[in-house]
């Protein structure tokens, strides 16, 4: 089933100017509103209302186009874009490439929702703090914590949230000055280590056993004392490997006097399945922009759902949203809170979404979405065994979760092609490319496949059949990858330029200024 | 649907039981529990999650929730004067087509090759920022202006070496908070000390004298916003550049980007690193969801080698006849060296950067000096109109954009009570500032922008005249 013949394709080339080079002086894409003539009578020119030295002097060299060549550069630029939706986005590990269902699109469009001001009276505000409300108590449930905050932005901010709350525990302990480590594991996210680090926290990083690709437990015991304040894990990790000591991990932190945060980036098998809380964690975040089904949105509008148990609710971020008396409230009124890490509530947008999907899905569909990501999982490593060049990290450990950690490491010795030239290569076939996974590669030349629940048995024959392709022409002809891709809107780009002063140019006016005649027409 | 038969969900292909016995089968497990023996039995969730009743009907859940969010009020419903960070402007419609694109709104991670029309939107936004700011490194967003600033100043500290930075007593209390999360707890040893500097109390303006009295040696940078976070243009900019560079401090700006087709740029006035809030830019309200911050500098090393923030370089072919894109020194980012990178960036808001760069192309230089012209003469007219009212003032300088803060002293009516008394005529009146700056009184912060037209502020005006009687 694995020797598919891949199916044509080729992507959009539309070779499009960059914007600063399109239209004509005089052109328009919008018409402004002008004020009244009674206006204008009665207030004075705008330069009087300016101190002299704060008027602009010169017009920004912006494009002048008119409204659709905008429309159509745009449109042609989204062309060049291969969205999840278009295709068997399989390969990005760790990043749950699900389906973003069309009705939460609408229903977060509406002006109930889009015109709505976070400064509102509460009172004008009951449906969406009623959905923020709810939605709070869904991801309770889920994850046996006492309360939610949806304030963080992102998977990273929401670590950088849990972070901040274990440093204000210890701070309002008293015991700030001595706890002042973070541990973590090397396979858990960069951000569990990067972001304590921004909290002012040192890291301390348990490396993974080579057999079991688990980190640890002796070398936890080793790095706990009386400075740890805290850990904060994935679980499974970024191979897809459950830890089942994982309780007396939290054990271990919490007798040193530390708090632990459950990474829970890798939710989507464990719906129903284990909770954080039932481990001991005292909070987690969620990545509402993955395993909540809310578009990624080419890399955000985004949310790091923070919960926490009931000993720590004080430390949240204010607002909470509260329900008394039949009407929802923001409680402002929390003293020990870190205050605010976002500026208003967060990107709701994400929570009406997510809201909508759990809403659609029940306890049974949720349950069926983690069953069905593990079976997934379980039904690709079948498929991938025996391609020729393709070994599975840690192969004694064969049942995995919601990811698999794959190595290159043989194809590279035998061809010469690493990873990153497959992963060019794959998209030749209308096939978003992998995701090698987090530095550093412990796991030689990886990459880290997550089938979740929304690719069908079919898609995932058909994209082990792609890589088991681009493989066997590896070893055929090794040049092909080397030099990919041939069949996508451009190729391969000098990344020496990237890293170099002289020539990196992260706008148009650098770029010309660099290169004395733009490469582009 | 019987006890025994299996969910089958419309998002989930594979929950038709005979596709997961294949597979299973396949695999060599009897069960999914087999599968599952991974997580120990005492680690498993022994019940079933206790959800609310699921709406499986597609045309149900639309009722459902369309039902709940009606019970907002919208400031498209009620005439509404709230800005503080998150102002009602006019969206085009081809911004909102565009980032409801699919390939746009499902897209993630994706390299140059697949996805060069992303990488393409992102560089483009980060040109036409270039422009507008006149700097010429500009970086993707992250997740709000305060985030921004505070991953600057961080900046600042690794640059300089010191450990204080001097921000102005007018700035929104959010922003302020996420500062002090940023800059960590004063028991931490590399903690940064957030100086607050006075305001002229006639003007509203950045008290030099203050500020002269309180950089130091120590002062890593000076941060000041114009507008300021009460309207106020800030005239003295080149005063404060000059004093924040003599004694060796950076000189942080944070601007409203739909002020600068007529304000000038901080760069003019010395700034070296600009942030901002993009949400004017094409993004609607979303209830506060739809803002993000990005910082610029000069192309210098020194700035660069500090960003946490991606930063997309344009970046020619190997075969040198196309471009694409990639992340310029992408090393230094948590993703490759973890905890020693420059703090962290992440899943920001990607898809608002689209909407901005939509918005900045249909605007070009004429319409972003029209709107900013016809904000400040509208914001003017308000202002004039409204101190025509009976014991109401508008305080501070006359040199505002478009917001401005009425006070209510002399009415006798406290803010909530009039606000109140407003909703009741469909008007959402201007964001209560009494509690975050007790100094000012019984003062609310109104904002005007080129939605409002005369008929509502002059519905606003007979409105309060009502109220106020």
């Amino acid at each position: 089933m694995v020797n598919q013949q891949p199916r044509k394709y080729h992507a959009h080339v539309w070779d499009e100017p960059i914007i600063l080079e399109m239209g004509r002086k005089g052109e328009r894409g919008i018409s402004i509103p002008k004020v009244e003539k009674e206006i204008e009578k009665a207030v004075k020119e705008y330069k009087s209302y300016v101190p002299s030295k704060m008027l602009r002097k010169k017009r920004p060299k912006l494009p002048e186009i008119s409204q659709p060549h905008v429309l159509r550069h745009y449109l042609r630029l989204s062309q060049q874009t291969l969205g999840m939706s278009l295709n068997i986005d399989i390969g990005m590990g760790t990043c749950t490439m699900k389906y973003s269902p069309i009705i939460n699109e609408e229903l977060v469009g509406l002006p109930q929702f889009t015109e709505t001001h976070p400064f509102q009276d509460e009172r004008t505000v009951q449906g969406i703090l009623e959905i923020i409300h709810k939605f709070a108590r869904i991801m309770c449930e889920i994850s046996g914590m006492a309360e939610f905050s949806f304030q963080p932005g992102g998977g990273a901010h929401g670590i950088f949230t849990n972070a901040c709350m274990i440093r204000k525990y210890h701070e309002i302990k008293g015991e700030l000055d001595d706890r002042n480590e973070i541990i973590t594991t090397l396979f858990s996210h960069p951000a569990d280590a990067a972001c304590p680090a921004t909290a002012g926290f040192k890291i301390i990083s348990l490396h993974p056993d080579p057999e079991t690709g688990l980190p640890d437990i002796e070398a936890l015991k080793t790095a706990v004392s009386k400075n740890t304040a805290g850990l904060m894990i994935t679980n499974p990790e970024d191979t897809g490997i459950f830890n089942p000591k994982i309780d007396e991990f939290v054990n271990i932190i919490h007798e040193a006097g530390g708090l632990c945060a459950y990474d829970q980036a890798n939710s989507n098998a464990l719906f129903g399945i284990a909770r954080a809380r039932d481990a001991g964690f005292d909070m987690c975040h969620f990545n509402i922009h993955k395993a909540f089904s809310s578009p990624h949105g080419s890399m955000g509008p985004a949310c790091g759902a923070v919960g926490v148990s009931n000993e720590l609710t004080e430390f949240l971020p204010v607002p909470i949203v509260t329900f008394q008396d039949s009407v929802y409230h923001l409680d402002y009124d929390r003293p020990n809170s870190i205050g605010k890490v976002r500026e208003f509530f967060g990107n709701i947008e994400t929570i009406v979404r997510a809201y909508s999907w759990v809403i659609g899905m029940g306890a049974e569909g949720l349950k069926k979405v983690s069953e069905t990501s593990v079976i997934n999982t379980n039904y690709l490593i079948k498929k991938m065994s025996n391609i020729p060049g393709v070994t599975m990290a840690y192969p004694k450990q064969n049942i995995r979760l919601d990811q698999v950690r794959f190595s290159l490491e043989k194809l590279k010795k035998d061809s010469g092609v690493g990873t990153e030239d497959i992963a060019r290569r794959m998209i030749d076939f209308g096939i978003q490319e992998y995701f090698t996974s987090h530095h550093p590669w412990v796991v030689p030349e990886p990459f880290l496949p997550e089938p979740c629940e929304t690719y069908s048995k079919k898609d995932i024959d058909y994209w082990v059949s792609i890589i088991k392709y681009v493989c066997d022409e590896a070893y055929a002809n090794p040049e092909i990858a080397r030099t990919a891709p041939h069949n996508q809107s451009t190729s391969k780009i000098n990344q020496g330029v990237l890293n170099d002063p002289n020539n990196w140019a992260m706008t148009w006016r650098a770029h010309v200024r660099k290169n004395k005649r733009p490469t582009h027409k | 649907m019987t006890k025994n038969r299996e969910l089958v969900h419309p998002y989930i292909p594979n929950s038709v039981p005979e596709v997961t016995n294949e597979m299973l089968k396949e695999i060599g497990a009897k069960s999914v529990e087999d599968l599952l023996k991974g997580i120990p039995k005492r680690l498993r969730f022994k019940r079933s999650l206790n959800l609310p009743e699921p709406f499986l009907v597609e045309m149900e859940l639309r009722n459902h929730v369309e039902e709940i969010l009606s019970k907002n009020k919208t400031c498209k419903d009620y005439l509404s004067f709230l800005g503080a960070g998150c102002w009602q402007h006019y969206v085009p419609a081809v911004v909102d087509e565009i980032i409801h694109r699919a390939e746009f709104l499902t897209a993630y991670a994706g390299n140059t090759y697949s996805d060069l029309g992303k990488w393409q939107a992102f560089f483009e936004f980060q040109s036409m920022m270039g422009e507008l700011l006149e700097m010429d490194v500009v970086s993707l967003p992250t997740f709000d202006w305060g985030t921004a600033v505070a991953f600057a100043i961080r900046m600042s500290s690794r640059m300089t070496g010191r450990n204080e930075v001097l921000v102005p007593k007018i700035i929104s209390p959010e922003r302020l908070s996420i500062f002090q999360n940023f800059c960590q707890s004063k028991r931490a040893p590399n903690n940064i000390d957030i100086n607050l500097v006075d305001y002229d109390s006639k003007t509203g303006s950045i008290d030099l004298d203050d500020l002269k009295k309180k950089i130091s040696s120590k002062t890593a940078a000076v941060y000041i916003e114009n507008p300021s976070y009460l309207g106020i243009i800030e005239s003295n900019g080149e005063e404060i550049s000059n004093l924040a560079h003599n004694n060796g401090s950076e000189f942080i700006v944070g601007i409203d980007p739909i002020s600068l087709g007529i304000l000038n740029p901080p760069a003019e006035y010395g700034a070296d690193i600009v942030c901002g809030n993009i949400q004017p830019l094409g993004l609607h309200l979303n209830f506060g969801g739809g803002v993000g911050g990005f910082i610029a500098s000069r192309d210098e090393s020194k700035y660069v080698s500090e960003y946490p923030l991606h930063l997309v370089s344009i970046a020619k072919t190997e075969d040198k006849k196309g471009f694409g894109f990639g992340f310029c020194s992408f090393d230094q980012t948590l993703y490759i060296t973890r905890e020693k990178g420059k703090d962290f960036t992440g899943t920001t808001v990607a898809l608002w950067t689209i909407a901005s760069a939509v918005y900045l192309s249909l605007m070009g230089p004429e319409g972003l000096r029209q709107i900013g012209e016809t904000i400040i003469q509208k914001s003017h007219y308000a202002a004039q109109t409204l101190s025509k009212i009976d014991n109401l003032e508008i305080i501070f300088s006359p040199n505002f954009f478009k917001e401005f803060v009425v006070n209510f002293d002399e009415t006798g009516k406290k803010v909530d009570e009039i606000n109140k008394k407003l909703l009741t005529k469909k008007i959402i009146g201007g964001k209560n500032i009494a509690n975050e700056f007790p100094n000012f009184g019984n003062s609310a912060l109104y904002c005007i922008t080129e939605m409002h037209s005369k008929k509502d502020i002059d519905r606003l005006a007979a409105a309060l005249e009502e109220v106020l009687k």
